[in-house]
């Protein structure tokens, strides 16, 4: 009788082969669709019925309660990205490249949510779609950050090799969060400074704060669960092509 | 040191005796220069105010169009393999052939960008602040340049790819090498160009390195 003395491998490790990835979370997907739908439920319902007109804005301070959420997504989309690159770099996480792949057109939808969002808002409050000032600058070199790496992840055949490269110039890009972030204290042009998260609390009042609240948490819930599916068809696509490979091989030989 | 130096040579030696390269940069540089007049109007006002602008952009251009040239050749006739085991570090590598791209293609321009000043119907005053300018900002934009060519070099088609992934990172300074050419707010813009292209010089090789080590095991 022999004593197993190999460790039990900890959830970082299970995670770490892509089919045990896809049968440990596949249990999490339907619950957190349905999370997203209440959330998203009780947060329009808040955010059209149940929270005041603004006393200048009337009616469409509303589409604060998109937009502001999707710009937050804009960036933890790309933090999660650079963890991402960090774990393919530094871990060499099997999962880790597969989530920075899925992240990167959600990132770029995210941004482009937000900049049109923007858009619409500005029209109406400051007299134009579009105006060169530092958060929007840098949220556009956002986006344009984003498609560039989709665009990066299309042109490589090998995904493997992909992952290292892309991961190197994520991090680079990285350096564009913090500009975003500290745009609106630098410089000071249209874009109002941090409203919501400040060192002396929120300078909104309870009414307008508790929808953005709901509807912030109903599109990050609604990330996770589009970036965990999307990890899902990334494992199956590369099994696919892996299966494709080698009835290729098979038949060649 | 040596290995340095004999690096250096054999890319200058590469580049100058690659053919009509630099002349054909010179001349993209020029041409993009020269048709801003028939885009917007050969107002000499107008001119002259966009001008800083007009230059900025049309190095930029240039500059991408050489981009290809620096890794691709090594990379397609098997030269990068061998480069990447010598004894000297891939970095050092980089940093000569980024030293070398600088030297053929960002000084031909700022030789030639006296034409172009003309062209644009530049003051004397702005001439001068444009020649420092340009000498200062380009390195950083070789730097971010290599960069991008380091992260593309291995896809077949990735010419295409490399200016997606650079012109973003390129923003600052464009914004910074415009505002260092412009007489209000020179003096400022041109110290954050010089800490931009000192802290890009500085880091890119090692960037390129480890994207070009990544992407080839």
């Amino acid at each position: 009788m022999s004593i197993d003395t190999t460790p039990k491998p900890s959830w970082w490790n299970r995670i770490a082969h892509p089919g045990q990835f896809v049968a440990w979370t596949t249990p999490l997907l339907w619950p957190l669709t349905i999370l997203t739908a209440i959330l998203f439920v009780v947060g329009l319902w808040f955010a059209f019925f149940n929270s005041p007109e603004d006393y200048q804005m009337g009616d469409t301070v509303r589409i604060m309660y998109v937009h502001v959420p999707n710009a937050w997504l804009s960036q933890f989309v790309y933090g999660v990205m650079t963890v991402s690159a960090l774990g393919t770099l530094v871990w060499r996480h099997p999962m880790a490249d597969v989530s920075m792949k899925a992240a990167a057109p959600l990132g770029a939808l995210f941004t482009a949510l937000a900049l049109f969002t923007g858009a619409l808002w500005g029209r109406p409050t400051w007299g134009t779609f579009w105006e060169w000032d530092g958060r929007m600058t840098s949220t556009l070199v956002l986006l344009f950050i984003y498609l560039g790496i989709v665009a990066l992840w299309r042109a490589f055949d090998d995904q493997l090799r992909a992952a290292r490269v892309i991961a190197v110039f994520t991090l680079i890009g990285a350096v564009n969060i913090p500009i975003i972030k500290f745009s609106v204290d630098w410089w000071s042009t249209l874009h109002q400074p941090a409203s919501v998260f400040r060192a002396d609390g929120p300078t909104m009042p309870g009414s307008i704060l508790t929808p953005l609240f709901v509807m912030f948490f109903a599109f990050t819930f609604l990330f996770i669960t589009l970036q965990l599916k999307a990890m899902h068809t990334e494992v199956r696509r590369r099994r696919v092509m892996t299966l494709q490979r080698k009835a290729a091989q098979g038949s060649a030989a | 040191m040596t290995a340095f130096r004999a690096m250096l040579a054999r890319e200058l030696r590469l580049a100058l005796r690659g053919g009509g390269d630099v002349l054909t940069l010179v001349l993209f540089f020029i041409i993009t220069g020269a048709i801003v007049p028939f885009a917007v109007g050969p107002d000499r006002e107008l001119l002259a105010r966009i001008a800083p602008g007009m230059v900025w952009i049309a190095a930029f251009l240039a500059m991408l169009l050489g981009l290809d040239r620096l890794f691709r050749p090594d990379h397609e006739d098997g030269s990068l393999i061998l480069l990447r085991q010598a004894e000297l570090p891939l970095s050092a590598v980089i940093a000569a052939k980024l030293i070398t791209h600088w030297l053929v293609t960002a000084l031909p321009l700022i030789i030639a960008s006296p034409f172009l000043a003309m062209l644009l119907a530049m003051d004397e005053a702005t001439f001068w602040r444009m020649l420092v300018s340009l000498a200062v900002g380009t390195p950083a934009l070789a730097a971010f340049g290599a960069v991008g060519a380091a992260v593309t070099v291995s896809i077949r088609r990735g010419g295409l790819i490399a200016p997606i992934l650079i012109a973003p990172l390129s923003i600052p300074v464009l914004i910074f090498g415009t505002g260092s050419i412009s007489a209000s707010q020179s003096s400022a813009a041109l110290l954050f160009l010089a800490a931009l292209s000192l802290m890009a010089t500085a880091l890119a090789p090692f960037v390129a390195a480890l994207a070009i080590s990544s992407g080839e095991d």
